[in-house]
């Protein structure tokens, strides 16, 4: 079972508290026992399933060619942060220089520094839930203590705000935002953000907004909540090109701040990562010069797939909301009388189609199961008749 | 239907003709008789021109060869390249014409049986035309990517196979 690994290892006392608090990863049971079959189909990657767009490794060969094999500023290259000020104007209508953008190895080291620039012992962050897996270890590594607020199926994931009041207290100093939110796909509308932006303001919270998945929206533009009135000089945006560009193994993204968090964020990354590789850097800059067309073509190709794939889910029985971004569906599977680890459990032992149980995002995505339709169309159609012949058989088991 | 969603209606028939309707309704967010209405109206206008099926030909043991030639035409009167294009063009040997810049005019791909058989057909099919000036033959060795459809395998997926 979960956490076994680690608990049944003899504790030498050299680990740290604040380590060893930290619970295993849920994912990690699911990734022994898939590794190394072939016969699986696995709907739990949480990356695209395109390579690279080629004239961006392309780039990236020819700076290796031209010798661009050192380091760069900490804060990246000048170009670079320049062109993503740029396309956060075009984008978002917002204006920051680029003493405002840090470069980093991917949303993942700009999350970790973010909460340990502002981050003061035993200060609480309130991070949605179900969500991405990384927030509250990086919360718990800066000191601090993460307090989760559960989101809804009813309300289609959004965090709203009687959830985010419910757990303010005088050591709030963070609030994560995180849409297009991995793994359920909900999305956050300007209207949905506005709704927040009294208790932000009232206990002057610190945003943490994790828009990595903000090119991959289907029907809605995707709005960051610095567009709203006094939100940006409260904001740290994390993002990333690992989704947008499927440039997840280049590890490169970027967190845009006011300038003093910024440089508090710098302070440590020059100590901890110096700078973000330079190969990934020119990729990243040929990604925003070019990058646009292949984007729209994997952005279309997701969603075809994802019309597909929730339409399938919802008449198999599996009731899932329509994802309004990312690459995930989030279907409740509490019809089939089952645990969500017991259903993916029994999914892929019986029918070799491995997803991701809800509740290794968090508490409340119990009663899930995260299916990523980043795979291709007719994989995801041959999982969708094992889902059903799954289903049908657990439902007659009850009956 | 606005120009966005014919457009990617015609990406995805274009690359998958065989998709049926009810399916491709799906995957587009349409209904089905849009679906069916659309694509009968592009094949009555002329926009979808055909439906191609791909076939090696090499794995059922039918070997061809392909030569791509430049040809040099001498016009010989006012009709231009179309009159001695379009007499290239009907034979069944020939798989496209195309009137290129650059220091040949024409630019034709052959496909026969054998080396004889294309060298053969240009000696004494198209080399003899009197608008014909000379041939440059090349022999087509092999073929990694052709309209558009990369021929040499895809890339094997990288990915673990459970990420966060
Ligand atoms: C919500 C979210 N944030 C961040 C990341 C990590 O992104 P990066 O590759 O930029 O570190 C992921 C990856 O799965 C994610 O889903």
């Amino acid at each position: 079972m979960l956490g076994e690994q680690i608990t049944d290892k003899k504790k030498s006392g050299k680990i740290s508290k604040v380590v060893q608090s930290i619970p295993p990863s849920g994912i990690r049971e699911f990734f022994d026992l898939v590794m190394g079959r072939d016969d699986i189909i696995s709907l739990g990657v949480g990356e695209p399933d395109f390579t690279t767009p080629w004239h961006i490794r392309e780039a990236c060969i020819y700076s290796l060619e031209k010798g661009y094999t050192t380091y760069t500023s900490n804060q990246g290259l000048a170009e670079l942060r320049e062109l993503i000020c740029e396309e956060i104007h075009q984008d978002q209508r917002i204006t920051y220089s680029p003493d405002s953008v840090l470069i980093t190895t991917g949303v993942s080291e700009a999350s970790d520094l973010a909460m340990r620039a502002i981050l003061n012992p035993g200060e609480e962050v309130l991070v949605p839930e179900p969500s991405y897996v990384s927030y509250k270890p990086c919360i718990s590594l800066a000191g601090g203590t993460p307090v989760p607020m559960e989101t809804e199926r009813e309300d289609e994931f959004r965090l709203t705000p009687e959830q985010l009041e419910k757990q303010i207290t005088p050591k709030t100093r963070a609030v994560i935002l995180s849409y297009p939110n991995n793994p359920t796909g909900a999305i956050m509308e300007k209207k949905h953000l506005e709704e927040l932006t009294d208790a932000i303001n009232e206990h002057n919270l610190i945003v943490i907004s994790d828009e990595v998945y903000g090119k991959l929206t289907y029907n809605k533009k995707h709005t960051s909540i610095t567009t709203l009135n006094g939100m940006k000089e409260q904001t740290i945006i994390l993002n990333g090109f690992s989704k947008s560009h499927a440039m997840t193994g280049l590890r490169i993204g970027y967190a845009i701040a006011p300038e003093e968090i910024i440089d508090a964020m710098n302070k440590i990354h020059q100590y901890t990562m110096l700078c973000a590789p330079i190969t990934a850097q020119m990729g990243a800059i040929e990604a925003l010069q070019n990058g646009n067309a292949e984007m729209e073509k994997m952005k279309k190709e997701y969603n075809r797939r994802r019309r597909v794939f929730v339409r399938g889910l919802n008449r198999i029985g599996l009731d899932c909301a329509t994802p309004g971004g990312a690459f995930y569906a989030f279907p409740s599977i509490t019809a089939t009388g089952l645990g969500s680890e017991e259903f993916a459990a029994q999914l892929l032992t019986e029918q070799q189609v491995a997803a991701v149980p809800g509740n290794a995002f968090g508490k409340s995505g119990e009663g899930h199961i995260r299916c990523s339709y980043a795979t291709s169309l007719e994989e995801l159609k041959i999982a969708l008749e094992r889902i059903e012949q799954f289903v049908e058989k657990s439902l007659l088991g009850r009956n | 239907m606005d120009d966005y969603r014919l457009r990617e209606l015609l990406e995805v028939v274009e690359h998958n003709p065989k998709i049926p309707p009810e399916e491709l309704a799906v995957m587009l967010g349409m209904s089905v008789e849009e679906v069916i209405q659309n694509i009968d109206r592009l094949e009555e206008q002329g926009v979808i021109r055909n439906y191609k099926t791909v076939i090696d030909w090499d794995a059922v043991g039918e070997e061809y060869v392909y030569a791509i030639i430049e040809l040099k035409v001498a016009l010989e009167d006012r009709s231009g390249y179309d009159t001695i294009a379009k007499r290239i063009a009907g034979f069944p040997e020939v798989r496209s014409v195309h009137l290129v810049s650059g220091d040949h005019d024409l630019s034709i791909t052959v496909r026969g049986k054998s080396m004889k058989d294309v060298a053969f057909f240009v000696a004494e099919k198209i080399a003899p035309l009197k608008q014909i000036q000379g041939t440059v033959t090349h022999f087509v060795l092999k073929a990694y990517k052709e309209d558009g459809l990369i021929l040499f395998g895809d890339e094997k997926p990288k990915r673990l196979p459970i990420t966060p």
